[in-house]
C-alpha cells in the first residue's frame, strides 16, 4: 500500500509522463480489456428493462429452482423468480453503488488531505483520526454502521465510504506535501494568489492522475463489499435484487439449485475484474517507468 | 528498548480514537439510539427502560467516562440480546475464528513468498504470468463465490470433505482440520495473492542491486542468490501482511457465514440482526486492537531482518 502511494507521489511532480491522447489504448490491452468489460456492464444495467425477460419482483411458485431453460436463462429461484432477470436488474445496484462510494470518497478525501498537507495545526488531528479509521477492518466498520442505520441503498453507500475515505486522505495527503513545496505553487503563492485558488488551479490539476488510480481501485472494493453486506444480510434491503442478496437467498439451496450463486457470483467477478483492469491498466499508462520494471 | 516503549506508546492514540469512533458511532446515527437498539416492535415504555439500562439519558461526556473506565478494567459490558457478558460470549466463539485466522495466516507464509520469488526469478516467463493472473483473479473474485464453487466441486460433487460446519478440536484434531480446509483455503486465496504481488515486486527490485550482480559473478546458485534477495526484501513483504491483516480479519466474517461455522464473525452478524450493540462494540474493538498489535510487532521485527536498523 505504502509503495503504491509513494510510486503516485513520484508520479505527480513529473508532468511529462502525463497522458494527453489514446494513443495507450492500443499500447494497453489491460486496459482497453477492462474498459470493454465494463462498458458492456453498463450497457446491461442501463438498458435492464429492455433485455431483462421477466419481471425481476415476480414470484412464480410453479417454477421453483429450475436450472437453465429457454425460458429462464440463468433458471429461477426458490421463490421461482427469474434469475437473469434478477441478476440484469442487480448491476444496477453494484455499479450505483461503485460509482457512489468512489466519488464519495474521492471528494471527503481531497478535501481533508488537502487541510491535513497545507494547514499544519490540522495535519495531526486529521491523521490520528484516519489512523483509528484504518485500524478497524473496513469490512466490520461498514457493518457496524449498517447496524445504526436502517437498511436503504443510501446508507449502504455511507457505510461503504467511510471506511474507504482515510485511503485517499493519506494519498492527498502525501502528494500535498510534496506539492507544497514546487516552485511553481510556491510562485504563485508570492505574487498574492489566495490559497483556494492555488489549491483547485495548481495543486488539485496535478494529482489527477493518482487519484483517478486510487479512485478506480476504491470502486472495484465498493461493489465487492456492497456484494459482501447484502450477502451477510446487513446490506440492500432484501427487496431489491441486488448480486449479493440474490446469492444470500441461494445459500441454503447449494446442493440442488448452485445455479442461483453461480450466475450472480459470475456478474460480480467479471464487473470486479473489469474495473481492477482498467486500474491496473491506468497505472500502466500513467507511469510508464512502472509497467517496465513490475 | 527506548524505542520499544515509544513504540508501544503512540499505540495509544490509535485506540484512544478508535474507541471514540466505536463509542460514537451509535450516537452519530439519525434518531434515537435507544429505539433503535429496541427494534421496531417495542412500546414506548420498553424504550425509555431501555434507555435508562444503557444510561443513554445521562450526559454524553459522562456515558463515554463510564463505558470508558469500565472497559479498561475489561469489563465489555452484558449482550443486549442473551444478557450474558459480551466476554462470555466472546470466549465461546474465539476457536473457530483463530483456528481459521492462524491456518490461514501459516498457509499463506508458506505458499506466497516462495511464489512470489519464483515469479520474480522468472520474470516475464510463463510461470510469472500464471502468478500475476492468479492475483489479479484472486482480486476480482469474491470470496463466498470461490467459497461456494469449492463446497460445491469438493463436498458435492467429490464428496471429499465436510460440507459446512465445524469440528471442535476437543472433539479430534483430524475432524478439526478436515473442517477447516475449506474455509481457510478460501479465505486464503485473497491474501496469498496480495503477499505474493508484494514479494514479487520487492525482489524482482532487489535483484537489480549491485550486490546481487557480485553475488552472481562469484558464482553462487540461483537459490543463495535468492535467499539474499528475498532478506533484503522482507521489510516491505512484512508490512504488507501486516496491512492485510484488515483484509483478513474481515474475510473472516464472510467465510463463517458461507462454510456456516459459528465464529466470532457470525456472531457479529446475528448480533447486527439483533440490535445488539455492546457486542459488535466489543467485536470492533478487539478485531482493531489485535491490527494494531499485530502491526506494532512487525515493526519491531524489522530490527531482526536487518540489523542495521537503530531505533
Amino acid at each position: 500500500m505504502n509503495q503504491k502511494i509513494s510510486i503516485a507521489a513520484d508520479l505527480a511532480l513529473e508532468p511529462e509522463y502525463r497522458v494527453h491522447n489514446f494513443r495507450w489504448l492500443r499500447k494497453n490491452p489491460t486496459l482497453a480489456v477492462g474498459s470493454v468489460m465494463l462498458i458492456a456492464m453498463i450497457v446491461i444495467a442501463v438498458a435492464a428493462p429492455w433485455i431483462a425477460t421477466h419481471d425481476p419482483l415476480e414470484i412464480d411458485p410453479m417454477v421453483r429452482m429450475q436450472g437453465p431453460s429457454t425460458e429462464h436463462h440463468f433458471g429461477t429461484d426458490a421463490q421461482g423468480r427469474d434469475v437473469f432477470s434478477r441478476a440484469v436488474w442487480g448491476g444496477r445496484v453494484s455499479l450505483t453503488v461503485g460509482l457512489s462510494v468512489a466519488l464519495l470518497a474521492s471528494v471527503i478525501g481531497i478535501g481533508l488531505g488537502l487541510i491535513a498537507g497545507f494547514f499544519q495545526w490540522a495535519d495531526g488531528l486529521i491523521m490520528r483520526v484516519m489512523d483509528g479509521l484504518m485500524a478497524i477492518p473496513g469490512i466490520l466498520l461498514a457493518i457496524a454502521l449498517m447496524a445504526v442505520t436502517r437498511a436503504s441503498l443510501l446508507t449502504v453507500i455511507v457505510a461503504i465510504t467511510v471506511p474507504e475515505i482515510p485511503r485517499v486522505v493519506r494519498l492527498v495527503r502525501s502528494l500535498s506535501l510534496t506539492l507544497r513545496e514546487q516552485l511553481y505553487v510556491q510562485a504563485a503563492h508570492s505574487v498574492g494568489t489566495q490559497l483556494p485558488v492555488i489549491l483547485i488551479r495548481h495543486v488539485l490539476p496535478n494529482m489527477m492522475a493518482p487519484l483517478i488510480v486510487q479512485g478506480s481501485f476504491v470502486a472495484a472494493s465498493a461493489v465487492l463489499i456492497e456484494a459482501s453486506l447484502s450477502f451477510l444480510g446487513v446490506g440492500v434491503p432484501a427487496t431489491i435484487p441486488s448480486w449479493g442478496n440474490m446469492m444470500a437467498e441461494g445459500r441454503n439451496f447449494v446442493a440442488v439449485a448452485f445455479h442461483i450463486i453461480l450466475y450472480p457470483g459470475l456478474l460480480l467477478a467479471f464487473t470486479v475484474l473489469s474495473i481492477n483492469l482498467i486500474g491496473d491498466g491506468l497505472r500502466d499508462a500513467l507511469d510508464p517507468r512502472l509497467s517496465r520494471q513490475l | 528498548m527506548a524505542y520499544l516503549l515509544r513504540r508501544l506508546l503512540a499505540t495509544f492514540p490509535v485506540m484512544g480514537v478508535v474507541a471514540v469512533i466505536v463509542f460514537m458511532l451509535i450516537h452519530l446515527s439519525p434518531g434515537d439510539p435507544a429505539a433503535l437498539i429496541a427494534g421496531d416492535l417495542a412500546t414506548e415504555e420498553d424504550i425509555a427502560n431501555l434507555r435508562v439500562v444503557l444510561g443513554l439519558d445521562q450526559p454524553l461526556i459522562q456515558q463515554f467516562y463510564i463505558w470508558l473506565t469500565r472497559l479498561l478494567s475489561g469489563d465489555l459490558g452484558v449482550s443486549i440480546f442473551t444478557q450474558v457478558p459480551v466476554s462470555q460470549l466472546l470466549a465461546q466463539r474465539l476457536e473457530p475464528t483463530l483456528s481459521i485466522a492462524v491456518l490461514t495466516m501459516g498457509l499463506t507464509l508458506i505458499l506466497a513468498v516462495p511464489l512470489g520469488t519464483l515469479a520474480a526469478h522468472q520474470a516475464g516467463k510463463w510461470i510469472d504470468r500464471c502468478v500475476m493472473v492468479f492475483s489479479v483473479m484472486a482480486f476480482s473474485l469474491p470470496v463466498f463465490l470461490i467459497g461456494y464453487l469449492l463446497i460445491y466441486t469438493f463436498s458435492i460433487q467429490l464428496n471429499w470433505l465436510p460440507v459446512q460446519g465445524y469440528s471442535r478440536i476437543a472433539d479430534g484434531l483430524w475432524p478439526w482440520f478436515l473442517s477447516l480446509v475449506l474455509p481457510c483455503t478460501n479465505l486464503a486465496l485473497v491474501y496469498i495473492a496480495l503477499v505474493t504481488r508484494m514479494t514479487r515486486a520487492t525482489v524482482l527490485e532487489v535483484l537489480q542491486e549491485d550486490y546481487i550482480r557480485t553475488a552472481r559473478a562469484k558464482g553462487l546458485g540461483a537459490i543463495p542468490v535468492l535467499m539474499h534477495a528475498l532478506r533484503n526484501a522482507a521489510i516491505p513483504i512484512a508490512t504488507t501482511i501486516g496491512v492485510g491483516m484488515a483484509l483478513l480479519i474481515g474475510g473472516v466474517v464472510v467465510t463463517e457465514t458461507v462454510f456456516a461455522i459459528p465464529g466470532v464473525g457470525r456472531l457479529v452478524i446475528d448480533s447486527v440482526q439483533r440490535h445488539d450493540y455492546p457486542v459488535i462494540q466489543s467485536v470492533l474493538l478487539i478485531s482493531a486492537g489485535v491490527y494494531v498489535l499485530v502491526n506494532l510487532m512487525i515493526d519491531l521485527s524489522y530490527r531482526f531482518f536487518d540489523p542495521r536498523i537503530q531505533y
